[in-house]
């Protein structure tokens, strides 16, 4: 076989290579431990008049969700149960990849924010916090006389 | 029960999704004696922007991630950047593929894949 000296674990050590090669480039995890790979995945964007936090966070009820705004810093907490079996029932667990357990994330807002204006929404498992920036702060045009 | 896996992700899989440039979702595979639940987490996928395929022996899972964003936005950080989810699975020939039947509740999956009246468990009676 022309493609024998192909270790058979090919794509796991890439795998591995991608991970150190990340590592090596974007620096390690955050002090609040899940940076990347953490759960919920958390993507943060902003437009002139907000700040808006998307976190892929499925299968919760959405009064479960806790959404907590202090001192510049929003985070997002709950707890998401196991779909596993409890011991004791006759199952066996072949595969088990998905997260379980509490979980917190925390991103830290620019001060121009109103930490009276925040809404959130809980759609199709994503979680979408909106809070605005403050009136006075909005970029404006002042009209020369 | 049976030793081998039932539900088998296929060892090409990574680089299926590499090419295809999917999420590989994260899943939970639990066998009892009547079948197969697997659970799939599918964050931002609804039921019309779903697609499970079953041919022969394979499951697809597909799945588009549908978020509304508002104008002018601009990325700050990012963790979800492909909206694209994808995983193969080979099932295995017990596994009865007409029965299956699927839920999806808040970007969870849920596929029940029963196991054909013959493969299902028996208790034999022992004579003597």
């Amino acid at each position: 076989m022309a493609f024998s000296f192909l270790s058979r674990d090919m794509f796991g050590d890439l795998e591995r290579l991608h991970r150190e090669l990340q590592q090596a480039f974007e620096g390690g995890p955050s002090i609040r431990g899940a940076g990347r790979g953490g759960f919920p995945a958390v993507n943060v964007g902003s437009t002139p008049q907000s700040i808006e936090l998307y976190a892929y966070v499925p299968g919760l009820e959405p009064s479960s969700i806790e959404v907590d705004l202090e001192r510049g810093t929003l985070s997002i907490s709950g707890e998401r149960a196991s779909a596993l079996p409890s011991d004791g029932e006759k199952s066996v667990v072949h595969i088990s990849e998905r997260f379980s357990g509490r979980f917190r994330r925390a991103v830290s807002l620019p001060d121009d924010i109103d930490p009276e204006s925040v809404s959130a929404d809980y759609k199709n498992g994503v979680l979408h916090v909106c809070v605005k920036r403050r009136a006075e702060a909005l970029p404006r045009r002042i009209a020369v006389q | 029960m049976n030793e081998h896996t039932n539900v088998t992700p296929r060892n090409s899989e990574r680089r299926e999704a590499a090419t295809a440039t999917a999420l590989l979702p994260p899943v939970d595979v639990i066998e009892d004696g009547a079948g197969i639940t697997l659970y799939a987490d599918l964050p931002g996928v609804s039921r019309d922007k779903l697609d499970l395929q079953i041919d022969t022996d394979t499951l697809t899972i597909e799945g588009v991630a549908e978020v509304e964003l508002p104008e002018g936005l601009e990325a700050k950080h990012a963790e979800i950047t492909v909206p694209h989810y994808r995983r193969v699975f080979t099932l295995s020939r017990e596994l009865d593929t007409e029965k299956v039947t699927a839920e999806l509740h808040q970007g969870v999956l849920k596929l029940r894949i029963p196991k054909a009246e013959h493969a299902q468990p028996r208790k034999i009676e022992v004579r003597g």
